[in-house]
């Protein structure tokens, strides 16, 4: 866990640096260097951070759905405490998404909010997530909070695919290509896209060490509160 | 168990919500008292003004998405609160009164949707449908999905506490996907006549339709236990 | 009516992580009675819930033998009746009415005839025509009885048998206690020492959370 912790660490230390430090040119020269993206230039560089938070928030969503149908099949309360953790968090890198996103929105498309399909998607997630805490603090005994929290987070988990199928047929897309592109094509370079791609590893590294973290407490707490009652 | 099977059950249980209903009007009275305000706000704020199709498309979606908010959290609630869930419980399967049910708020849903369509088309001006059957297919496709989705969330907020406020809430982000689907089709139908031009929507409507109910079967079981 | 035998075994039920009651077991067969006392918030009506696999014990089981074959939990109700404090019946429909939807409900087949029987046999003849909603509690006690005993089941569960009932009343479910002990089983949760009495075995719940006394 400690090696982990510190590997984890340095990772982290070196993608932000990489992200900060390595200049955006025209004309490449060297390894270190990234391409000029038309339409991002400086502001390309969010792409290290935004992506990544925004895929650790659907990772949460998918953890907590998966320890969903695990608490669904076993009735065991720890699977609970894992779905809900993984919510928890995913609600968190949700609103970091959010608010990169919106941060970013207003230097490039001029306001902080456009309701573009990506942008709708992840409000919907974060709505999801709010709607789930809603849940479960509304019923007080376990047993029934996390039966009933699971069963929403399942419905929820059924009808998000249909939002990514129906969202951008209804409204073009303000978002750049190169970030997440349809047509398989990538206009960064191969420094760009390692950065990219261990940022993404690091995050997603990031998140499971908050989690076991977050679920550790969790089990303490619960275990205090039998104790102490 | 002799006799009469799933299908007898079903509507055993759709028969005692129906007349249930009819006897009490508690939906009912709130619908139709829902209907009039919401309509009559529409009139006073609209006056004369000319307003684009797809206002409409979606406005009239903002009032059916409400509606049932208001409407269908009862068939569930209800038994929760009077302590009637149990009665059934020692009487039947989980499945035949999930199906009972969900069949009463889809009838609910599908005559409070006409009711609300033909009279916002009589009173607010400048909603006018160029392809009926787009409209009819729309309607009926997005209000099965709406009771559906209604229904299991009405399931599991009728054992939670402040459902007056978490049902909207939690139901929104579910039917949020159907609820665009259906309003590009609903606008489809008031510029276009053709029939086939929102058949991308009707496919979408029917997988959420599949999909929703597939797994409310699934998962059912787990909110009547406990 | 089958030959039917339900047994406990080892149950438990914790709510919030706290164990209401643990190590709860009897076997109960035919021509068998069972009362289970306790003070309040012992787990009475929880472990009567469980035994009618309206709610899941956290750990132990119920299993039910009918002719020989077990029953699967979900289909257990088909041979309990209930009666409870916390059972309730349609408010808005009339008495007659509310049997015969839960008899339609159960998939049963029973004829007006056998409606009017059972409410004769509670005496809500004269009322079934009423809406449930003018009854008196006691009238609705005895309404819950009719229902109970509609399916002559196997194994009939009394949650505070006596609640809201008269002098009439309570000589009327004393008769159906002893025309379902002939033929089944009865589990009774009660303080009274009446009810406890006419009962053969007994456990007690709630001393020191677990069970004492054993069934038959």
């Amino acid at each position: 866990m400690k090696v982990f912790q510190i590997i984890l660490g340095l990772w982290l230390t070196a993608v932000i640096v990489c992200a900060y430090v390595f200049p955006i040119v025209p004309e490449i020269t060297g390894w270190y260097q990234y391409p000029v993206i038309p339409g991002l230039e400086e502001k390309a560089r969010i792409l290290f951070f935004h992506v990544p938070l925004a895929w650790t928030s659907v990772v949460g969503f998918l953890v907590s759905v998966f320890f969903a149908v695990r608490y669904l099949r076993a009735k065991k309360l720890d699977d609970d405490i894992r779905s809900s953790s993984a919510a928890g968090l995913g609600l968190l890198f949700c609103a970091l998404t959010t608010l990169t996103g919106a941060i970013w929105a207003k230097f490039s498309w001029g306001s902080f909010w456009n309701w573009d399909p990506r942008e709708t998607s992840i409000f919907v997630l974060l709505l999801i997530y709010g709607a789930y805490f809603a849940l479960r603090s509304s019923i007080q005994e376990d047993e029934k909070r996390a039966t009933l929290a699971a069963v929403y987070a399942i419905i929820a988990g059924v009808t998000m695919p249909f939002l990514m199928f129906v969202m951008p047929r209804i409204i073009e897309s303000l978002h750049p290509d190169p970030i997440i592109n349809t047509k398989g094509k990538v206009s960064m370079n191969s420094t760009m896209l390692v950065v990219f791609l261990s940022s993404l590893a690091g995050f997603t590294g990031l998140f499971f060490w908050i989690y076991s973290l977050k679920v550790r407490l969790a089990r303490l707490e619960s275990g205090r509160s039998t104790e102490g009652a | 168990m002799s006799g009469r099977g799933f299908i007898g059950i079903t509507a055993a249980v759709f028969r005692k919500d129906t007349s249930s209903e009819l006897r009490t009007r508690y939906a009912l009275n709130a619908l139709f008292l829902f209907t009039v305000t919401t309509l009559s706000i529409i009139l006073f704020s609209f006056q004369s003004a000319t307003v684009p199709t797809q206002v409409h498309a979606g406005l009239l979606w903002v009032l059916i998405f409400f509606a049932a908010m208001s409407g269908l959290s009862r068939a569930f609630i209800t038994e929760e609160d009077r302590g009637t869930i149990l009665l059934l419980k020692l009487s039947t399967i989980s499945t035949p009164v999930f199906y009972g049910k969900l069949l009463f708020n889809v009838l609910l849903l599908l005559a409070l949707t006409t009711v609300l369509t033909v009279l916002y088309a009589l009173v607010v001006p400048g909603f006018a449908v160029e392809g009926l059957w787009t409209l009819c297919t729309a309607l009926f496709l997005g209000t099965v999905g709406l009771a559906s989705a209604s229904t299991i969330i009405g399931a599991l907020i009728a054992k939670a506490n402040a459902r007056g406020t978490l049902y909207p809430v939690l139901s929104f982000p579910i039917v949020l996907p159907l609820l665009l689907t259906v309003i590009r089709a609903t606008t489809t139908a008031m510029e276009n006549p053709s029939w086939g031009a929102a058949s991308g929507e009707y496919r979408v409507l029917l997988s959420y339709i599949v999909v929703i109910n597939a797994a409310s079967y699934l998962v059912f079981d787990f909110i009547w236990k406990d | 009516m089958h030959n039917i035998a339900i047994s406990a075994r080892d149950l438990r039920k914790d709510f919030n992580r706290m164990p209401v009651f643990s190590g709860v077991s009897f076997d109960l067969g035919r021509g068998e009675t069972l009362a289970v006392s306790g003070r309040n918030g012992s787990g009475k009506s929880t472990l009567l819930k469980i035994v009618a696999s309206l709610l899941s014990p956290t750990s132990g089981t119920v299993s039910m033998i009918a002719d020989g074959s077990p029953v699967p939990g979900r289909f257990m109700f088909r041979h309990i009746g209930m009666v409870a404090p916390y059972l309730q019946v349609y408010e808005e429909f009339t008495a007659l009415e509310n049997l015969s939807i839960i008899d339609r409900i159960r998939g049963g087949s029973h004829t007006a005839a056998d409606y009017e029987r059972l409410l004769s046999m509670v005496s809500l003849g004269k009322r079934k025509h009423d809406h449930v909603r003018t009854f008196s509690s006691g009238m609705k006690q005895r309404l819950k009885y009719a229902l109970a005993w509609m399916e002559r089941p196997a194994l009939l569960l009394l949650d505070e048998p006596r609640t809201n009932l008269d002098a009439e009343g309570i000589a009327m479910m004393l008769t159906l206690f002893e025309d379902q002990r002939r033929e089944g089983m009865v589990i009774i949760a009660t303080n009274e020492q009446e009810d406890v009495d006419i009962c053969a075995s007994r456990i007690s719940l709630g001393y020191d959370g677990a069970a004492k006394g054993g069934g038959s």
